[in-house]
């Protein structure tokens, strides 16, 4: 018997604006959701990684609480985070545990209970990820932070506002067809461009409202299994091909690059070694577009565009479902909404789903390989995991 | 006995609102209110840095010395926030901003008094101290 591991389930709750339950009811509706998938019992699951990012719960160490709830005691369950890269970060482990051989089946929960509080509170928490020594003090937010790399993406290389607008029209193409969405309605360059409608609004130059994913309340699971169990348990494992991880400085006076994230450069390389391919064999993404300028760079970064060649892509719709590189047909962060713990495993849900055949309106033709690229913080954190048939 | 013990927490002073009490380079606040803003350089390897660390990550030394942030810098990207997070409601407008030195980078926001069209990427500006409305302490780049 090989050496692979497999996704053998995967699932997700709805994504909404604010969750009608706790945070253990919360994290349920997606471990149900992902068990219904694999057609398996929390006695096949070995040990649980819990993955969300701290500070929105009044709930300490959440792995404990879900293992109950979930009924998976006794088996071992540890918590996880690198902000919104959490949940990829619990599949780089949970796949270690299972190469290691310490484990054969293993359950990665990501959550996010968002509207614990209010949306400045958001803000300012999710701001706390950057550096709060030295960069908080001055007023910092997420957005503002990504908005300084759109103005040297914009500087470097002749991007345009309108070149985001038209990943966020992007977004809400597929976000309109995605149940799982917390945002469904359509959005359009000219909406970006109407300057009674709220997405044009400005929120931090060069970003808009539109340019912007909301907060919300979600949780994703995912089952890692060995070669052996996914064969055993599943009849359309999907195989983990690839794996990369990379950090860099948390104050943005540390960096050498603002037009990209060498994170998402460094991991993407390191995937595409590990899985002996490269960025022309993807035959469908999912990258993490907290923000516009976010799905802008991740192009260049994981090599589908040069540097500045981006918003070719965009402008040609090369990214969309038929397009030679479909991205994000599942609606994005930007429609889906960014719980972010549980982020990373939905993006992988739709992989999943995509190499299996199983993702219905959204699935794009025939794809054998895909990718998904989930960023923590402000390129603080990058994870790239190459999945395939 | 009784006697209270007396705590360093000069660094509550940095920016419209702290979230550091406590660092080993409180000295940072003492500069700032004699009109510096200021870095450390290691004694052992020669690092620079900016924003000041008490401790050497390339030799590990702790052996620092502060050192003056002078002359210019090059506008690298800046964004103008019209919503601000929570306890910085009251200073927006405002532009974060991130300026070259050459040998290390400061992170930190544009005087309020420059007009926004004034503000181009490339530009050359100074770091200088300031006092925040709630009489806090920060520092801002002005024009060169």
């Amino acid at each position: 018997m090989g050496n692979k591991v497999a996704i053998i389930g995967v699932g997700q709750s709805t994504f909404v604006r604010q969750y009608p339950g706790s945070i253990r009811e919360l994290a349920f509706d997606g471990f149900k959701d992902c068990l219904q998938d694999a057609d398996i019992t929390t006695k096949d699951i070995d040990a649980s990684v819990v993955c969300s990012a701290p500070e929105y719960d009044k709930q300490r160490s959440p792995a404990g609480v879900f293992a109950e709830y979930l009924g998976l005691n006794p088996q071992p369950t540890f918590y996880v985070e690198s902000l919104c890269s959490s949940s990829t970060t619990g599949i780089r482990l949970a796949y270690s545990l299972v190469k290691s051989g310490l484990h054969e089946v293993v359950a990665v929960l990501g959550f996010q209970k968002m509207s614990e509080i209010s949306s400045s509170e958001a803000q300012e928490r999710m701001g706390r990820g950057a550096d709060i020594q030295w960069e908080s003090p001055f007023g910092t937010m997420m957005p503002a932070y990504y908005a300084m790399y759109a103005k040297a993406h914009m500087e470097t290389y002749g991007t345009t506002p309108d070149d985001l607008a038209l990943i966020r029209q992007k977004a809400s193409t597929y976000g309109q067809i995605n149940d799982r969405a917390v945002y469904r309605k359509p959005v359009t360059l000219e909406m970006f461009n109407d300057p009674e409608n709220i997405m044009g609004r400005p929120v931090t130059t060069p970003l808009r409202v539109g340019d912007c994913c909301a907060n919300a309340d979600g949780s994703s699971c995912i089952i890692v299994a060995s070669e052996e169990k996914a064969k055993a348990m599943c009849k359309k494992p999907v195989w983990i091909m690839g794996l990369g991880s990379a950090t860099t400085s948390v104050n943005l006076a540390g960096r050498d690059l603002f037009s990209g994230l060498t994170v998402a450069q460094e991991a993407a390389r390191q995937a595409y070694a590990m899985a002996g391919v490269g960025p022309k064999d993807i035959d469908v993404a999912e990258v993490h577009d907290c923000f516009t300028i976010a799905e802008m760079m991740a192009y260049e970064n994981l090599g589908f565009a040069e540097p500045g060649e981006g918003k070719e892509l965009i402008r040609g719709k090369e990214t969309y479902k038929e397009g030679s590189i479909p991205v994000n047909v599942d609606g994005g962060l930007l429609s889906k909404g960014h719980p972010i713990g549980a982020t990373g495993g939905s993006q992988t849900r739709t992989i999943v789903l995509q190499l299996r055949g199983d993702a219905g309106d959204i699935q794009v033709k025939d794809p054998a390989i895909g990718l998904v690229h989930n960023i923590g913080g402000v390129g603080l954190y990058g994870n790239v995991t190459i999945l395939g048939r | 006995m009784g006697k209270k013990r007396e705590v360093d927490d000069r660094f509550n002073k940095f920016g419209t609102v702290s979230f550091t009490a406590i660092t080993k380079t409180n000295d940072f606040i003492k500069h700032l209110e004699d009109g510096r803003v200021t870095g450390t350089k290691c004694l052992d390897c020669g690092a620079v840095f900016f924003p000041p660390r008490a401790d050497c990550c390339h030799c590990l030394s702790s052996n620092m010395e502060w050192f003056d942030v002078s002359g210019t810098g090059q506008l690298v990207t800046f964004s103008k926030l019209t919503f601000a997070p929570i306890g910085f409601e009251e200073d927006v407008p405002y532009c974060i901003a991130l300026l070259d030195y050459g040998t290390y980078k400061v992170f930190g926001r544009i005087a309020s008094s420059i007009p926004e069209e004034e503000i181009k990427v490339g530009m050359q500006m100074k770091t200088k101290t300031n006092t925040v409305s709630n009489g806090q302490l920060n520092y801002v780049f002005d024009k060169a």
